[in-house]
């Protein structure tokens, strides 16, 4: 009986240290978060010392007209950012989808921005944007034309931040869809072939129908990244000018550090954590319906053969 | 498909290419050339491609880890060494962590059945897409009222093994998955334990898993800036934090910022072209397991 016992605990002794670690280092603090959004607390204070207030930090929040515009912002930019990324990176997919000497050599090149450290990628778009020693003031005055304000005025401040990136993540949607389309059954395409689809059709009809379920889950894991960004917007525009740039992880960050309202700040975290959490479970279940449908089919195809 | 013969492709497809090639690494080139250049090559017109490279940016920002004493420096910034050695530790101890920790974990979730699996499954779906700017408020108030180890290494360390635990342990998991089952059986039958299969015959089939796990981890903790700059104090800096805190001088040295730059972008792009196919294999794990 003893060395069953043993072989009942070996899963949980694999398991245990890092449940411990998420447990402390994780869970505890998302609970931590969730409670401390009903305080009215200040960085000085430990949290048993700080006034607890009910929803009315969440009640402020929803009259606070720059905690909005961040809101709107953040997706504004999610928006934006993930259907431009999804557009170049499936379109290159399918560009590149050749059998070209040098390939995963130009893989390699490709990834290189996403490897990149935010930070440093907004340092980088910074001295680009620069107004006189930048890249692009610089050729445009070279070839003629008038310096832009890249990041000194609101809209051309929004715009620069996501020309970043989506330079940094299409990458992302262009290797997950190349690996989609290079794993796309051969018989397939063949029969496609053979029954005379050309290049649009059977992009429009088999391919694309085909890799959507690796579509769908890249595309909600961008989004859902979307969402947390932070650094490369601090570095390029610190929000400016104005609001026009600040997404909300940046509003969490002044209100904790700046203004010193943890309470305010935790019910923010907790309102991005909702939004979070829908697409996370909307991803769940996707994955869910998907693996179902997949086994039906195999069921079916076991039946016919 | 399978004869070796390349497909022909018209002049249009190369020149397409070219173009890819040069946005894609474009602004690294630039980082990288603005860091070898003077201040007097970074203002002037005619210096964009023609200029004498220098390493004068990376002794100002190395200075007091060099092993010889730099000439006509303008000034020496002690902070950038020091967390250049902190990122190195903080990153490199908690990838080490991460990948133990979440090794064996995923290694539960895949060959054992037990009570509460699917919960422990769900739960690191779920938290991985926790973003540092939501654990910053609990992560300040804990490390700093409860824990006490705000300002120390280890409280750095602590929050980045959590954050990398659940995706390392979701994508370990697709590779263990093809681990063949009758490998530890037959090893089970000749008399090894539990933890001796574990180390024996599976941690060495799943290399590039691990591989690819364990640059996902790194560069998370390397890139790392929010939480670093919540707990870290004057000597736990890391590089993100010192790059951060050194925009808001008025007028910023270009040359050097940019070496700073590169110094904090070179470990990640060693791993890309060290390893680039298990980072794609793990991307597609991820993503398509996920």
């Amino acid at each position: 009986m003893n060395t069953s016992l043993a072989n009942r605990l070996t899963p949980y002794m694999f398991l245990a240290p890092a449940a411990a670690i998420l447990l402390v280092a994780l869970l505890y603090p998302l609970g931590y978060v969730f409670y401390a959004g009903f305080l009215n607390w200040n960085p000085s204070q430990r949290i048993g010392q700080a006034e607890f207030v009910g929803l009315r930090n969440y009640i402020n929040l929803f009259h606070d007209e720059s905690f909005r515009e961040s809101f709107f912002v953040t997706l504004r930019f999610s928006a934006i950012v993930v259907s431009l990324e999804m557009f170049i990176g499936v379109g290159l997919a399918f560009l590149l989808d050749r059998n070209i000497r040098g390939m995963s050599a130009l893989r390699t090149l490709f990834i290189l921005p996403m490897m990149i450290s935010p930070i440093v990628v907004g340092l980088m778009w910074r001295y680009m944007y620069h107004p006189t020693v930048g890249f692009f003031n610089r050729t445009l005055k070279s070839l003629g034309f008038e310096p832009m304000p890249w990041l000194l005025d609101g809209d051309w401040a929004f715009a620069s931040v996501i020309i970043a990136d989506v330079w940094q993540w299409v990458p992302f949607i262009f290797i997950l869809s190349l690996a989609a389309l290079q794993t796309l059954p051969q018989s397939v395409m063949e029969a496609a072939r053979i029954d005379g689809a050309n290049g649009w059709q059977s992009i429009l009809y088999i391919k694309l129908p085909l890799m959507m379920p690796v579509l769908v889950i890249t595309f909600l894991l961008r989004l859902i990244d979307s969402f947390k960004v932070l650094e490369v917007i601090l570095v390029l525009t610190n929000g400016g000018p104005g609001l026009s740039t600040e997404v909300m992880a940046l509003r969490i960050m002044r209100t904790a550090t700046e203004f010193r309202e943890l309470g305010v700040a935790a019910a923010m975290s907790n309102i991005l954590l909702m939004m979070l959490l829908f697409l996370t479970v909307a991803m769940f279940l996707y994955n869910k319906v998907t693996e179902m449908r997949a086994m039906r089919l195999k069921n079916i195809a076991a039946e016919e053969a | 498909m399978s004869q070796q013969s390349y497909d022909k492709q018209n002049p249009a497809f190369y020149a397409l290419l070219v173009a890819l090639i040069f946005m894609a690494v474009g602004p690294i080139i630039l980082m990288l050339s603005t860091s070898l250049k003077l201040t007097v090559d970074i203002m002037s017109d005619t210096s964009s491609f023609f200029f004498l490279p220098t390493i004068h940016n990376y002794e100002t920002v190395l200075c007091n880890v060099l092993w010889y004493e730099p000439q006509g420096l303008d000034y020496c910034n002690p902070t950038f060494g020091r967390a250049l050695g902190n990122s190195l530790i903080i990153a490199i101890t908690s990838t080490i962590l991460t990948l133990i920790i979440g090794c064996m974990a995923a290694y539960a979730l895949v060959r054992f059945r037990f009570m509460g699996r699917d919960t422990v499954s769900l739960v690191t779906l779920m938290t991985r897409m926790v973003p540092p700017a939501v654990l910053l408020v609990p992560i300040f108030g804990i490390w700093t009222f409860q824990f006490q180890i705000d300002g120390t290494r280890m409280g750095i360390i602590l929050i980045y093994v959590a954050m990398n635990l659940p995706f390392v342990i979701w994508i370990l998991q697709s590779f263990i998955v093809q681990v063949p089952i009758q490998l530890e059986e037959s090893a089970r039958i000749d008399g090894a334990g539990p933890l001796q299969v574990f180390f024996l015959i599976v941690l060495p089939i799943i290399k590039p898993g691990l591989a690819a796990a364990s640059i996902f981890t790194f560069r998370i903790a390397w890139n790392e800036f929010l939480l670093a700059n919540a707990l870290s104090n004057r000597n736990t800096r890391t590089v993100p934090v010192t790059i951060v805190n050194s925009l808001t001088e008025y007028n910023l040295d270009w040359g050097v910022i940019m070496a700073t730059g590169m110094l904090l972008a070179i470990p990640p792009i060693i791993f890309t072209f060290v390893a680039s196919r298990q980072i794609i294999t793990g991307m597609t794990a991820g993503a398509v397991k996920g």
